[in-house]
């Protein structure tokens, strides 16, 4: 690929008896935003240190820029990290830390002056070259963090779950001005983060990490529409997922499916026999509503939940399952807690997310 | 409504001004007598006659300009070793380490006796002439051990990324230790040297053992002057000796609190 930055080819690691990292590939293109996400200890942060240079791969390759770098030290390469508690200079002001990459290649002196001040007045904090890291709050912590590692114009700039110790207010704000800096700067950003809506809101791909493994790469649209497995569909929002065996398939790609005693219906290939596994997020299932899809499956409401804005009702299936309905809270109608109701979704809405042969 | 004061015992008080007189009662009567007219423990008036006698003593100076070389040459080399030795096991990790950690520790845990002898059996084993150069070996070994706690315990409350950062930012390992590892560490390593000379400065029994025919250290010199019985002139000398070792803990505390700050 012409386009691409930065390549990972079967990267394996192992600490000890722990195998941080299964042969992962992973092809990042210049200038997007890629987000690895997943729970913690799923080998995100082993993956940027391995791009760093920080960790030596056990087997595999690291390609930046067309060059193999797997064996490079970090100081040879044109990334920079942010991480993930600053690891801000203690003892150098913020002009100091800021300035501390671009004294290293030697630039003179007026050229880093000059080239501080710019990056301090992008991230929002024009004037305090004099403070020492000490007097400044978590998010001019964190804004001095990614100015020093910016300055060096990376050729991809690594952040560690940089927002992670800042309150949500501050985080949100962040996420926005980290999209805006990179939108402005045209660098190419991997970020890792446990929280999936910050993975959502940022990026323009997202990567869904599991036990060493990439579990699905794909546009946020992708990752949250259409979960490839069932890690990925439980990671990220709200899913129902549950087995069902297909029944029967018409010419438009419509699968029918036995589940729970019911007929529910799914869109995709199968053949008649087949097991599938299925996910449907919460937000797409309706009950007690005129039938628009063929389903034939009933429910007793269970309870409801409400959360201000959403109301979270559980279902109760013939055969013990319990489906999770959200939808708009308020309202005075809810239907009363043990009624039977019809249940039903879009087909388009059935998100295969595993085939387990034959029953 | 009166609150009822209930009047106590004050044992806590009374706890507190005994150890406090256990401690300081027997060094005050040193300082007083230093000023004492007459030989005899009785006090008879005011004067400096002793410091003036002590100031015109060339063994003692001699011998303080001994303690003075020793206690600076053993720190210095104690605050390298040290502080190196700090630093290189804090960036590794190995099987051995903790046993190794405590070993290092072994020489202030040995009795001095013990370490003495030991160090006079193996100088002569090699037959390393005793004097200035077998002192500030034996001083350096009971040194290292100061400064090595001092470094460790400021490394581990230091965040380990931010070495990285430095490496990152395109650092060598060099220039990373120069820049960020030993700013960082310079006033732990400054206190524990203190406290290493403090040490060194007034070490006896180590000291006896090690010396060489010309290399009489000042606690020596007070050692042997005793032999003659207790003179004011060495109540003088205590004393200026118990104020520098004061002056001495007390920039080991300034470096501490100043450390603390940063």
């Amino acid at each position: 690929m012409t386009n691409s930055i930065l390549t990972l080819n079967q990267v394996s690691k192992r600490f000890g008896a722990v195998e941080a990292l299964k042969e992962l590939s992973l092809d990042v293109k210049q200038g997007e935003f890629l987000t690895l996400l997943g729970p913690s200890g799923c080998g995100k942060t082993t993956t940027l240190r391995i791009i760093a240079g920080l960790e030596l791969p056990d087997s595999g390759s690291v390609t930046l820029q067309g060059k193999d770098v797997t064996n490079w030290e970090p100081n040879k390469r044109n990334v920079n990290t942010v991480f993930q508690n600053y690891a801000l200079f203690p003892h150098m002001d913020v002009f100091h830390n800021v300035a501390y990459g671009l004294k290293l290649k030697k630039e003179k002196k007026p050229v880093i002056k000059q080239k501080v001040e710019e990056i301090l007045n992008l991230v929002q904090l024009p004037g305090y070259e004099k403070r020492m890291p000490s007097q400044l709050s978590g998010g001019q912590r964190q804004r001095v963090a990614i100015a020093r590692a910016l300055v060096n114009n990376p050729s991809v700039l690594l952040l560690d779950e940089p927002l992670g110790a800042l309150d949500l207010q501050l985080r949100r704000q962040m996420q926005t001005e980290l999209k805006r800096l990179q939108q402005h700067l045209g660098n190419t950003f991997i970020y890792i983060t446990h929280d999936q809506e910050e993975a959502l809101n940022m990026s323009d791909r997202v990567g869904v990490m599991n036990a060493g493994a990439l579990e699905q790469l794909g546009t946020p649209d992708d990752i949250y529409e259409r979960p490839a497995t069932p890690f990925a569909a439980r990671f990220i929002g709200q899913s129902n997922i549950f087995d069902a065996v297909v029944t029967g398939k018409d010419g438009g790609g419509t699968l029918t499916l036995s589940y729970a005693g019911g007929t529910i219906k799914a869109k995709g290939e199968a053949q008649p026999g087949e097991v599938l596994t299925l996910s449907v997020r919460t937000e797409r299932v309706r009950y007690e509503q005129e039938d628009r899809y063929g389903f034939q499956l009933n429910g007793i409401v269970k309870s409801h939940h409400y959360t201000g804005g959403l109301l979270r009702t559980s279902l109760l299936l013939s055969n013990g399952d319990e489906l999770t309905v959200s939808g708009m809270g308020g309202g005075d109608n809810r239907i009363p807690t043990g009624a039977t109701v019809s249940i039903q979704w879009d087909p388009a809405c059935s998100i295969i997310v595993e085939r387990r042969g034959t029953a | 409504m009166k609150t009822k004061k209930k009047t106590r015992f004050p044992l806590p008080e009374l706890y507190i001004i005994l150890l406090l007189l256990l401690f300081y009662l027997p060094i005050l009567v040193v300082v007083v007598f230093s000023f004492n007219d007459s030989k005899l423990f009785q006090w008879s008036g005011f004067t400096f006659s002793w410091y003036e006698k002590l100031m015109r003593n060339q063994t003692i100076w001699q011998s303080f300009a001994t303690s003075l070389q020793l206690a600076l040459l053993s720190c210095g080399a104690s605050a390298v070793l040290g502080a190196l030795g700090a630093v290189g096991m804090a960036g590794r990790q190995f099987k051995t380490k903790g046993l190794l950690e405590n070993v290092s520790l072994i020489p202030i845990m040995v009795p001095e006796i013990i370490l003495g002898m030991a160090y006079l059996t193996v100088f002569t084993l090699f037959r390393i002439p005793f004097g200035m150069v077998t002192m500030v070996i034996a001083h350096t070994t009971f040194c290292v051990p100061y400064i090595f706690i001092n470094v460790k315990a400021r490394l581990t409350g230091l965040d380990p990324s931010i070495g990285e950062a430095a490496l990152d930012l395109g650092a060598s390992s060099r220039r990373m230790f120069l820049d960020i590892t030993l700013p960082l560490i310079l006033p732990a390593v400054a206190s524990g040297a203190l406290l290493a000379f403090a040490m060194s400065m007034d070490d006896v029994v180590i000291s006896f053992f090690t010396n060489g025919p010309n290399t009489n250290t000042l606690p020596l010199q007070v050692y042997s002057m005793m032999k003659m019985g207790v003179t004011p002139e060495i109540n003088a000398l205590c004393t200026v000796m118990l104020g520098a070792v004061f002056l001495i803990v007390a920039l080991s505390r300034l470096f501490r609190v100043r450390r603390k700050r940063s």
